[in-house]
């Protein structure tokens, strides 16, 4: 696990590690509950390193089946609470839990505070929940392929449910969209007029809304608006949105919560649109990491290139406009690749 | 907000941002001085993961293995450093994580500090401290441990 860091300035071809038989060291103590193991493997998915491929190349036939539950919403809308909520549930009722918190990384610096272990009340030595904080780090939408990773590698670990959490605001990126099984929504009163509601974006993705602090005054008008929207969106696969108002105060609603998702995660089943959505989310998949290649590919071969450089001279000179010279770019790196 | 002098790398183990895990162990409610810290690691580029208040020391090891950090920051004003501190010390012992570093701030008097040293604590932060030296310090103990894995 510890390999020298200076050796890692570019990836290892593919195919150029990984056992012929079985598991290796890493990933037989993955699947061996070795949380440090863990941890660390994490971080490496994290840092993109190669030796965390390798071992991922040898858990991937064994993932895929758990739920995964994607937790979004506005700042303080009190979803870190929820999850804290159904990771009590779903431990009374024997299921492990692997949790993924994203905030945000700092676009100035680069760093972050990752504060939803707050929240999370839990007995130390259970070792039925593996809660993990990560930083965005430049990835706008709150996840990228190492969460992804990461899901992965909790479910390897012996994860029943993997749930992640990412901030939403409603009005940007939903990656999470192409991550989780089960999309849940979070709002609270108050939020906005339902023209908000109609807006592109988060409120499309939830296959579950949850009113949080339905304690508060106005939660059953915003879980009435938030039921019409659902009636009169069409249904994806069958499958209309449920509203669900909890208080993680009043300690209600998470019973319900936890209903809509297996509601909806059956459905996924019966309807076969789980399987095209699991279709879909390997395309995805497939397709970012291409492109991340070709991307890579197409930088290091201009990076210095004289050609590259002349092109360049000419868009800042006006002498070429730049859909000319991209397409001179293109021609050439088309016929060097 | 500190200048957090960006010229020296950020980087902890593997190349990575430095992780550091911020947490108020026992019972003492004064956590200004914790959320100032966090807040300046931050802005000098690290990842801060906030524990907050009323952490056991098992909380602590529990988190900074799960979250795989790099250092651990404790502040303590309630006293109790030389019971708790050293607790923390030993569950990582324990735990085969003595790697992970310690580093601690408070009201911790010298003679404690230095006790405190001698078990393992790597830097003892009091009231006068600066956000630029505690940066600076963190920033020292990362890379002292990046170049030890």
């Amino acid at each position: 696990m510890r390999a020298p860091r200076a050796a890692a300035r570019r990836p290892a071809p593919p195919g150029a590690t990984g056992s012929k038989s079985g598991l290796g060291p890493v990933a037989k103590r993955i699947q061996a509950g070795d949380r440090r193991a863990l941890a660390r493997l994490i971080s490496d998915v994290e840092a993109g390193r190669p030796e965390a491929r390798s071992v991922l190349r040898e858990l991937y036939p064994r993932t895929g089946r758990a739920p995964i539950i994607g937790v979004t919403g506005p700042l303080g809308v009190g979803k870190s609470s929820l999850i804290n909520e159904l990771i009590q549930l779903l431990r009374s009722k024997g299921k492990k839990v692997g949790v993924i918190a994203v905030d945000p990384s700092s676009p100035f610096s680069g760093g972050a505070v990752l504060g939803d272990r707050i929240r999370i009340e839990r007995d130390p030595d259970d070792t039925g929940v593996f809660f993990r904080s990560m930083a965005s780090r430049g990835h706008a939408g709150g996840v990228s392929q190492s969460t992804r990773d990461a899901i992965r590698l909790l479910e390897a670990f012996g994860m029943d449910v993997v749930i992640v959490e990412t901030v939403g605001s409603g009005q940007v990126d939903v990656e999470i969209h192409q991550i989780a099984t089960t999309r849940v929504v979070v709002v609270v009163p108050h939020l906005g007029d339902e023209v908000q509601t109609l807006k592109a974006g988060l409120f499309e993705i939830a296959d579950v809304f949850v009113v949080n602090k339905s304690e508060l005054p106005g939660a059953e008008r915003a879980a009435k608006d938030l039921r019409e929207l659902a009636s009169l969106s069409v249904a994806r696969d069958g499958w209309t949105p449920r509203v669900v108002p909890t208080s993680v105060v009043e300690r209600r609603g998470t019973e319900d919560l936890w209903q809509a998702i297996l509601d909806h995660e059956e459905a996924l089943h019966q309807s076969g649109a789980g399987e095209r959505a699991r279709r879909e989310r390997a395309e995805q998949e497939l397709r970012e990491l291409l492109l991340e290649r070709i991307e890579r590919m197409a930088r290091e071969e201009l990076a210095d290139d004289t050609a590259w450089t002349s092109l360049l001279d000419g868009v800042v000179a006006r002498e070429t406009d730049p859909y000319t010279a991209a397409d001179r770019a293109f021609h050439e790196l088309r016929r060097r690749l | 907000m500190p200048e957090g002098k960006s010229a020296a790398p950020t980087h902890g183990a593997k190349g990575r941002p430095i992780r550091v895990l911020i947490a108020k162990p026992g019972l003492d409610g004064h956590d200004r001085g914790a959320k100032v810290v966090a807040r300046a690691l931050r802005d000098a580029g690290m990842e801060v993961i906030y524990a907050g208040l009323r952490q056991t020391p098992e909380d602590i090891v529990g988190a900074a293995m799960e979250e795989d950090v790099d250092l651990i920051g404790l502040s303590i004003l309630s006293g109790a450093h030389n019971v708790l501190i050293p607790r923390v010390l030993a569950l990582l012992k324990a735990r085969k994580a003595s790697d992970i570093v310690v580093f601690a701030g408070g009201i911790i008097p010298d003679e404690d500090a230095a006790r405190l040293k001698k078990l393992g604590v790597k830097a003892v932060f009091g009231p006068g401290a600066s956000l630029e030296h505690i940066i600076e310090t963190a920033r020292g103990l990362a890379a002292k441990r990046a170049a030890r894995a």
